[in-house]
């Protein structure tokens, strides 16, 4: 074997090595271009009145505009709509999909549940703007109007198969010597099921909940055509509600607010960031 | 509880799942019901003209359909040069390492940034920077969409790749090595076609979750309702014309906007399925 | 006594897997042309990880340290490219494992595929037959040779991991355990083979089973606790060992 050809093949496998390091190295760019150019624009807005006040009034922002002052008010309506769509996506998509998931680990080998777990990873894959089109048709039409309850419906849908798959597979890595343990003292598979297997699938199952609120809680399609949007602060969950992506999708589309759009996305992706890091860390914590 | 009412509760609650998507289908095709007896499925499909005048409306899904395959074609295309690198990184070469772990954490907090953000990163910093190029005179368009819909894309694909590629069995790599091969030949010649199937269906999944993706593409691709002609031209793709005018439209153009999202649905559906089917495929072999 | 100049030279060879424990001490033995050795010793003596290191199998894995020489020819292996190396030093492993992309005349092919040989079509058809007749293989497959190397049964397998070691033509074959994960019958026809091989290449094999070793072997390593204890003759160190520890191991005292 020549000596040649060996360095020659030598040096593509340290061509390889190190086309690898870098392309792999440059898919972190994107993520510090977007954090940085959020960080930078967005951190002088927020303020104390960024979180308590509502979207500024079409008349403030000229008003204000003609004095050369900042941009009034804040997204209070957003945050608050948010909470409230959230609240009640999670009080439905969390039980719901906590008896389904438990459906599909006890019940895993039959006809039936390998159907229902088909249809999860439809509904997970179905793109979001079409779940927005199904909550309209659901409850938008039939209530004559938009509401929170739509938004949360839209929500709810989204969570619910990521909450089914994370209690299915957190379920099913549960050493089977658990289950027959409680079986063994007397339990029926209720009992089993609440006092032993869930609370010790609790971490999967949080974090798996944490994981699915961070998911949905950007989410603005569905959100447009369910929720709305409103300017001002409100409790009713029978009318259009705003939320912060909603917000800056307003903000987005309207040249006058444009100077809110990164304060809002700022605390929009801190937030769905830090979800997600707190469970990735929750989830390799409670895993030891 | 008694057995039998936990069973009838378990499965009750499990029935959501058939009622939800009998539900989608249903609601689906009775409101697109009206756009394809009006127009007809084929001539629907391939009418490439959207106009709303009244009197004489006329709605062709054609454009969007070829926006979104468009779309989703060039992002994969975008993603594979980033996401095999990242794959290979994380299953094959720093497998196991401290290092290999944050850029997977680097990863998954891409895929958890809401495409909102990804919108107005795409809009205030990638769509000046196509200007100055003088690729594109208004930088919006097919490609700019395209090239923040591949840095989306990029985490499903190489998380998934890495797991098969993990998962090529270490006797057939220590059997190439021993027989003289670099790490390079050992990565074409055995981890790749024996990694194969697993990545190529991690690649199929990462097309379904492009061809839904909607906020990015509705704020980058410049919303115009006609077939592309090239790709750095303005156009709509099914997801982003649905979020453009579902708040306006009645009628028979509310239709319309469902019979898109019907068939994008179906799409995404045959796309997810055969994605799923390949992986179970792989995982067995 | 004639001095052969010896093929395979290890000089105090250390193997060390942490910085506090060593796996492989200070090992030194000459191994001749053209003769079989066996390396016996209970399991996690440091028998697999000596063989492996004659592969610089070890360099895979950052954290494992090679000390010592290895001279292969004279030459000092680990100075040299471990793809050099490796070309010159086959190895067949516990399981077998053909690559299961790639059919059985491609598995024969694959080291020369690996290394970026181009060969002609005749080229590769003589080597394939010569080698899968060397493992006489040939008979049983030379009509399916298109088919995936997976099909076979595990002892085929192996003697077609075998072939595509000799393909290569190396110096030195060495065995880890070969025989371990297969039948009997399975198990004779490698050992056969074996000892129609040793005419052309020198090998060294690990094996746990000392009737495989007093069988093949014409000169026998017994290593215990990462030290080699003996080294010489099979049958002189099956009928008469010097060390206590040889003796308990061979007299089945020691598992």
């Amino acid at each position: 074997m020549n000596k040649l050809k060996i360095r020659h093949r030598l040096a593509k496998d340290k061509l390889m090595l190190w086309s690898i390091c870098l392309l792999a190295a440059l898919t972190a760019v994107p993520l510090l271009a977007i954090l940085g150019e959020v960080l930078l624009r967005g951190y002088d807005q927020l303020s104390w009145s960024f979180f308590t006040e509502p979207t500024p009034t079409a008349y403030k922002v000229t008003k204000a505009i003609e004095a050369g002052e900042p941009i009034p008010g804040g997204i209070a309506n957003g945050i608050v709509g948010t909470m409230i769509m959230l609240g009640m996506a999670v009080m439905v998509a969390v039980p719901l999909g906590i008896l389904c998931g438990a459906f599909l680990a006890e019940n895993g080998k039959n006809r039936f549940a390998q159907f229902v777990s088909y249809l999860t990873d439809l509904l997970q894959g179905t793109p979001s703007v079409i779940i927005g089109i199904i909550t309209y048709i659901w409850v938008v039409v039939p209530m004559k109007g938009y509401s929170a309850i739509a938004g949360s419906v839209a929500l709810c849908i989204m969570m619910l198969p990521l909450i089914i798959r994370s209690t299915e597979e957190t379920l099913k890595i549960l050493p089977a010597s658990l289950k027959e343990a409680g079986l063994a003292l007397g339990g029926n598979n209720a009992r089993v099921m609440m006092k032993v297997q869930l609370p010790a699938a609790f971490g999967g199952i949080f974090t798996g909940v944490l994981l699915a609120v961070s998911r949905v809680i950007g989410e603005t399609a569905p959100l447009m055509f369910t929720a709305l949007g409103c300017s001002f602060v409100r409790f009713a969950v029978d009318k259009p509600i705003s939320a912060v992506p909603l917000l800056i999708w307003e903000f987005f589309n309207d040249p006058n607010l444009q100077e809110l759009i990164w304060g809002a996305s700022l605390f929009l992706l801190l937030f769905v960031l830090t979800l997600n890091l707190l469970s990735k860390y929750l989830a390799k914590k409670w895993n030891q | 509880m008694n057995d039998k009412l936990y069973r009838i509760i378990l499965f009750v609650a499990a029935l959501a799942m058939p009622i939800v998507c009998g539900g989608v289908v249903y609601a689906l095709v009775t409101d697109a019901y009206d756009a394809f007896e009006h127009f007809g499925f084929l001539n629907f499909i391939t009418s490439s003209e959207w106009s709303y005048t009244e009197g004489a409306e006329q709605y062709g899904a054609l454009p969007f359909i070829t926006g979104t395959l468009m779309t989703t074609m060039l992002a994969l295309l975008f993603c594979i040069p980033f996401s095999l690198p990242v794959a290979l990184f994380v299953g094959e070469y720093f497998k196991g390492t401290k290092i290999a772990s944050v850029l997977s954490t680097v990863t998954d907090l891409l895929a958890g940034i809401p495409s909102i953000i990804y919108g107005l990163w795409g809009f205030y910093t990638l769509r000046p920077i196509i200007m100055a190029l003088n690729i594109s005179p208004q930088g919006s368009g097919v490609l700019t969409a395209s090239l923040v819909l591949a840095i989306m894309i990029v985490p499903y694909a190489a998380s998934l790749s890495a797991e098969f590629i993990k998962m090529v069995p270490n006797d057939l790599k220590e059997g190439a090595y021993s027989l003289g091969a670099t790490r390079a030949e050992v990565v074409r010649k055995v981890i790749f076609p024996v990694a194969g199937s697993g990545i190529f269906s991690s690649y199929v999944l990462a097309i379904g979750r492009a061809l839904g993706e909607t906020m990015t593409v509705t704020m980058l691709i410049g919303n115009t309702n006609n077939i592309p002609d090239s790709i750095t031209s303005t156009g709509n793709s099914m997801a982003s014309i649905i979020a453009n005018q579902f708040g306006e439209a009645d009628d028979l153009r509310l239709s319309s906007l469902i019979a898109i999202g019907l068939i994008l649905f179906l799409i995404t559906a045959l796309i997810n399925m055969v994605g799923k089917i390949m992986i179970k495929h792989a995982r067995i072999a | 006594m004639e001095s052969v100049k010896p093929i395979l030279e290890f000089k105090n060879t250390c193997v060390s897997y942490t910085k506090q424990t060593m796996a492989v001490k200070y090992v030194s033995a000459a191994i001749e042309r053209n003769t079989i050795t066996a390396i016996m010793g209970p399991s996690g003596c440091g028998k697999s990880t000596l063989l492996r290191a004659v592969n610089l199998m070890h360099n895979l894995y950052p954290n494992i340290r090679v000390d010592g020489e290895i001279l292969l020819n004279g030459e000092n292996i680990l100075a040299m490219e471990p793809i050099d190396v490796r070309r010159r030093v086959g190895m067949v492993f516990q399981r077998p494992a053909p690559f299961p992309t790639m059919s059985i005349y491609d598995n024969v092919l694959s080291g020369f595929v690996l290394n970026g040989i181009k060969l002609s079509k005749a080229e590769k058809d003589a080597t394939v037959e010569r080698c899968l007749r060397s493992v006489a293989l040939w008979d049983e497959v030379k009509d399916v040779l298109n088919k995936k190397g997976t099909f076979l049964s595990g002892g085929q397998q192996q003697r077609l991991c075998i072939a595509r070691a000799l393909a290569m033509k190396p110096d030195v074959l060495l065995m880890d355990e070969p025989t371990s994960a297969l039948d009997p019958i399975a198990t004779k026809h490698i050992e056969e083979l074996l000892l129609e091989l040793q005419k052309g290449v020198t090998i060294l094999i690990v094996t746990h089973n000392m009737g495989q070793a007093r069988r093949i072997s014409s000169k026998s390593m017994f290593m215990y606790l990462g030290e080699l204890v003996e080294y010489g003759d099979t049958e002189t160190m099956f009928t008469n060992p010097i060390d206590e520890r040889t003796k308990s191991y061979l007299t089945g005292k020691m598992g």
